[in-house]
């Protein structure tokens, strides 16, 4: 079973498929929770880095893209600032391709100008091992060459492999390993909302 | 030395007879054949009362390649296959090393075969010195040494003169000329049959036109020189058609197939992913022409069937389908394929096969066999209708295992021979 | 589509519409990578591929060492001419060899149909057919789906005209397999003597002259005239060869407006194209070039995730 970063969200849900049914256990955030929490790690962001200059969200795929693009909306919001989004796919700088199978989709990725001497923060839903990070940091690196990088994530659900904390968290949730988190935004899923589910049969 | 083949039934075209016989063998020869015959004092029995007895069967298209390459097969190998296969005679083509143009290399190949007493062995004479397409090889010579038909096969004769002379002069020794029919100008690349499948395949293409051009103009040599003509593995729909219209006009002209033409086509190359066990000469063809051709063994116009047993070494075939040489082994699956695919079907007789791999090869080459009627020689087959095989190309006595019929489950099976009365051990 | 299952990429006939659609779908990712400033993603570090040319290539193999190149692969050429390939040594032992020395990937062209599939069958690397004799050359045919769907936004339903000598071409069998996979309707043309048998059969309409084959397409595909055909008998000149089949800008009013025009290379202009056509604006050939690359990196990275032992 491959392990990579928040393992089971909704891009994996296949492979969940393939082992099993999954059944909500308890939800995390609810719909409006969920809204707050951005707003709240939107402000997190402009307050870090005194305003939203020469700021860039980058969304790794799959959902740290709707969470990246959320956050801008709020800092726009708030700041009347349109802050650039890009989108990151990490597939190429994955540390476990040669032990799963069959490959992984690979997606564009895209970035609206040059990093350097941007402040990037990289979005995703989950903080699980640490190793998506890992791979977006590497990935990163080959765009060119950003003043300063940050990490900000909806949900850390613990268990790290790797020595990656994150500069703006939504919420800490503690979690046991074979529990899965599963965040869905409204912008591709149709709901906002984080749940952990189990695995049943 | 009297033995009674007892309890069997009998299929002897030549007698009409298709029942149950038994038979007595006395000094190699048939003595009697009568519905019951009494043991008579000192014989042997031989109860087979579960099996066919037919008239030995002979294959007049294999290669024994020897002398010269005897790492793809021996007389005793090559005979040992024939034998294990359910034959008690082969002819063998001349394009050994040396190639069999003359006496010296005949008699060295009977005598091997004698020596091991396996199944009678006919050489086939080279029509040209050499195989080169030249000149006449020392027919008379060769005939002193027990060749019993003419052939350049492996190659044409492609000088239309040369085959004239062929033919003229085999009227001397009334023998066949046996012509491996292709125009070699025609499709010169060719490694399988011309048309959707070397398309699909990218693979250079060998049309039948190349095979219907030089029956064509073989038949009008013969309409013109007389002698007797005879097609070796014919394999398409229009040479079939030439050949039925040359026999119409009353011609001297004759054809074998081979039993992967009957049964397997070009699309074999495909799906067996190329495999070169199914390359051979003439190739595989299209479904049109293998239907053609099971017309042909129905109406009569098809009157032999033959191996054209090639064997070639496992290292040689495992290369590239291009690089491959042509050729698949047949002795050991012929009859078990002729059985079950075209007897059991219901498409011919037992007896007409008896005919297509018995009587008629032998009136063609002119040797004693065809006949199990009193006072023939006692070569005999055993077919075994209903036994099961698998066929597994380890288990040959044969050299090489070039076949493409491994693994096909057939109903019927050879189950012995008897060379003038006496059971061969293969 | 799950996912990319085979250990091999041998032809375009043995793929589904879905595979297709796989490899065009991460094709498309993949050219961004070779627009990045840092042109190469450590994806297959640490894995060996070896390109395997018994025909002199420079294109597709200097394109699928760019692609290995990207992707992190240690890369290794071997090619007719140098090292044991060309001293007696049969196919197969070659095989056994290169198995010994444990690649992950072999790309393999050769002159003979069927070779890649026989390596294939003995090998536990991933096998890409680079082009076998006139029988398949699957990578190619790719990079030209790919490039038509960058200009024409689909492939089904297109009409698509291939011209010159179809009986020797690999890559016009790959592209009749793929293209009437996806649903377009593809007309054949070129000198009768250029024409293989049973052409039909493989779901294509035949023309006989430059004009029926390109009449109304969307996409014209000129094939290169291989001029030793000409020896023996195939066509009488190059001059007249050009005169009868070469694509000129007159003669490209028979296609639609907008028709874009591919040559799969080397080109020989004033053969089988006008240069003022194979340089006009509707002409895509170096786009092709480009998008080669791509689908070579897609093709590399979809079956590197694939062991003998799964496939």
């Amino acid at each position: 079973m491959p392990r990579l970063g928040k393992s089971a969200t909704v891009s994996t849900s296949a492979t969940a498929a393939q082992m099993g049914n999954l059944k909500p256990r308890r939800t995390i955030l609810d719909s409006a929770q969920m809204r707050r929490t951005v707003r709240r790690m939107a402000g997190q962001i402009i307050e870090f880095n005194g305003g939203s200059e020469n700021l860039m969200l980058v969304g790794i795929r799959t959902r740290g893209v709707p969470l990246a693009e959320a956050i801008a909306a709020e800092i726009e919001r708030m700041e009347d600032v349109e802050v650039p989004v890009g989108v990151l796919d990490i597939t190429l700088y994955r540390d476990d391709l040669s032990t799963i199978a069959p490959q992984p989709v690979v997606k564009e990725t895209h970035f609206p100008r040059t990093l350097s001497d941007l402040v990037v923060v990289l979005c995703d839903d989950v903080l699980y091992t640490g190793r998506t990070v890992r791979a977006a940091l590497d990935a990163l690196i080959d765009f060119g060459r950003p003043k300063r990088v940050q990490l900000a994530v909806l949900i850390d659900r613990g268990h790290r492999e790797l020595p990656i904390q994150a500069d703006v968290v939504g919420k800490k949730v503690p979690t046991a390993a074979e529990e899965i988190v599963e965040v869905r935004f409204d912008a591709v899923d149709g709901s906002d909302h984080v749940e952990i589910l189990e695995l049943v049969g | 030395m009297r033995l009674l083949i007892q309890g069997g039934r009998l299929v002897d075209p030549s007698q009409k007879r298709d029942g149950r016989f038994d038979l007595l063998i006395e000094d190699g020869r048939v003595k009697k054949v009568a519905e019951s015959i009494a043991l008579p004092r000192g014989a042997e029995v031989l109860d087979v009362s579960d099996l066919v007895v037919v008239p030995g069967l002979i294959d007049m298209h294999v290669h024994l390649r020897e002398p010269g390459q005897e790492y793809k097969e021996t007389v005793e190998t090559g005979t040992r296959a024939a034998a294990a296969g359910g034959f008690t005679a082969v002819a063998c083509m001349p394009n050994t090393d040396p190639v069999n143009d003359n006496r010296s290399v005949s008699e060295r190949i009977i005598g091997e075969a004698e020596k091991y007493g396996l199944a009678r062995v006919y050489p086939i004479g080279a029509v040209s010195k050499g195989q080169r397409g030249e000149e006449l090889a020392e027919v008379g010579d060769m005939v002193a040494g027990g060749v019993v038909g003419l052939s350049d096969d492996g190659f044409p004769v492609g000088s239309s003169e040369l085959m004239r002379r062929a033919l003229e002069y085999s009227r001397h020794f009334d023998l066949a000329v046996i012509q491996h029919a292709e125009d070699l100008t025609l499709g010169p690349d060719g490694v399988m049959h011309e048309g959707e499948y070397s398309t699909r395949l990218g693979l250079p293409g060998l049309p039948g036109a190349a095979e219907d051009i030089m029956v064509a103009r073989d038949i009008v040599l013969q309409q013109d020189c007389g002698g007797r003509y005879h097609v070796a593995h014919l394999s398409t729909e229009r040479s079939l058609e030439l050949v039925r219209q040359a026999k119409t006009r009353g011609q001297s002209v004759t054809c074998e197939v081979t039993p992967h033409h009957l049964l397997l086509t070009d699309e074999e190359i495909l799906s067996s992913n190329l495999s070169t066990d199914t390359k051979m000469k003439p190739p595989l063809r299209s479904e049109q022409d293998r239907r053609a051709l099971l017309d042909g063994l129905v109406d009569g116009t098809v009157d032999v069937i033959a191996s054209d047993h090639a064997p070639h070494h496992a290292d040689e075939k495992d290369v590239e389908f291009s690089l491959a040489p042509f050729g698949i082994v047949g002795l050991e699956t012929t009859v078990s394929l002729c059985l079950d695919r075209l007897v059991r079907p219901g498409l011919i007789s037992l007896a007409r096969l008896v005919e297509l791999l018995s009587a008629t090869p032998a009136r063609i080459l002119g040797v004693d066999g065809g006949s199990l009627a009193e006072g023939s020689r006692a070569d005999v087959s055993l077919l075994a209708l209903d036994r099961q095989v698998t066929v597994n190309p380890r288990k040959f006595r044969g050299k090489s295992r070039n076949t493409p019929f491994g693994g096909w489950k057939l109903r019927g099976r050879p189950a012995g021979t008897l060379l003038a009365g006496r059971r061969v051990e293969p | 589509m799950s996912g990319w299952r085979r250990k091999d990429l041998l032809t375009i006939a043995d793929l589904s519409s879905d595979e297709i659609e796989l490899i065009l779908e991460t094709a498309e990712s993949f050219r961004e990578v070779s627009r990045r400033p840092v042109k190469k993603v450590p994806t297959l570090r640490g894995k060996t591929v070896v390109n395997l040319f018994f025909e002199p290539s420079t294109r597709t193999r200097s394109s699928f060492e760019i692609a290995e190149k990207r992707l992190s692969a240690d890369t290794i050429n071997f090619s007719a001419g140098s090292s044991g390939l060309v001293k007696g040594e049969g196919l197969v032992d070659t095989a056994l060899n290169l198995q010994a020395m444990n690649p992950d990937l072999i790309v393999i062209r050769h002159a003979h149909p069927g070779v890649p599939q026989l390596l294939a069958g003995r090998i536990a690397a991933g096998v890409i057919n680079a082009g076998d004799g006139a029988h398949e050359h699957p990578t190619q045919a790719l990079l030209d789906a790919l490039t038509i769907r960058q200009h024409k936004k689909r492939i089904e339903g297109l009409k698509i005209g291939i011209v010159g000598d179809i009986e020797h071409s690999r890559v016009v069998r790959s592209n009749i397999h793929l293209l009437t996979k996806m649903g377009a309707s593809v007309t054949v043309g070129g000198p009768r003597t250029m024409m293989p048998a049973g052409l039909g059969k493989m779901g294509v309409v035949v023309a006989h002259d430059l004009e029926a084959a390109i009449d109304g397409a969307d996409v014209i595909m000129m094939l290169r005239v291989q001029m030793e055909r000409q020896s023996r008998a195939r066509f009488p000149s190059v001059r007249e060869y050009f005169n009868l089949f070469g694509l000129t800008r007159e003669r490209l009013k028979a296609a639609k407006r907008g028709a874009i025009i591919l040559h799969p290379g080397p080109m020989n202009r004033g053969v089988e194209i006008a240069s003022d056509v194979a340089d006009g604006p509707y002409s895509v050939i170096l786009e092709q070039v480009a998008n080669g690359v791509a689908v070579r990196m897609a093709v590399l990275y979809l079956l590197s995730g694939v062991r003998a032992e799964e496939a």
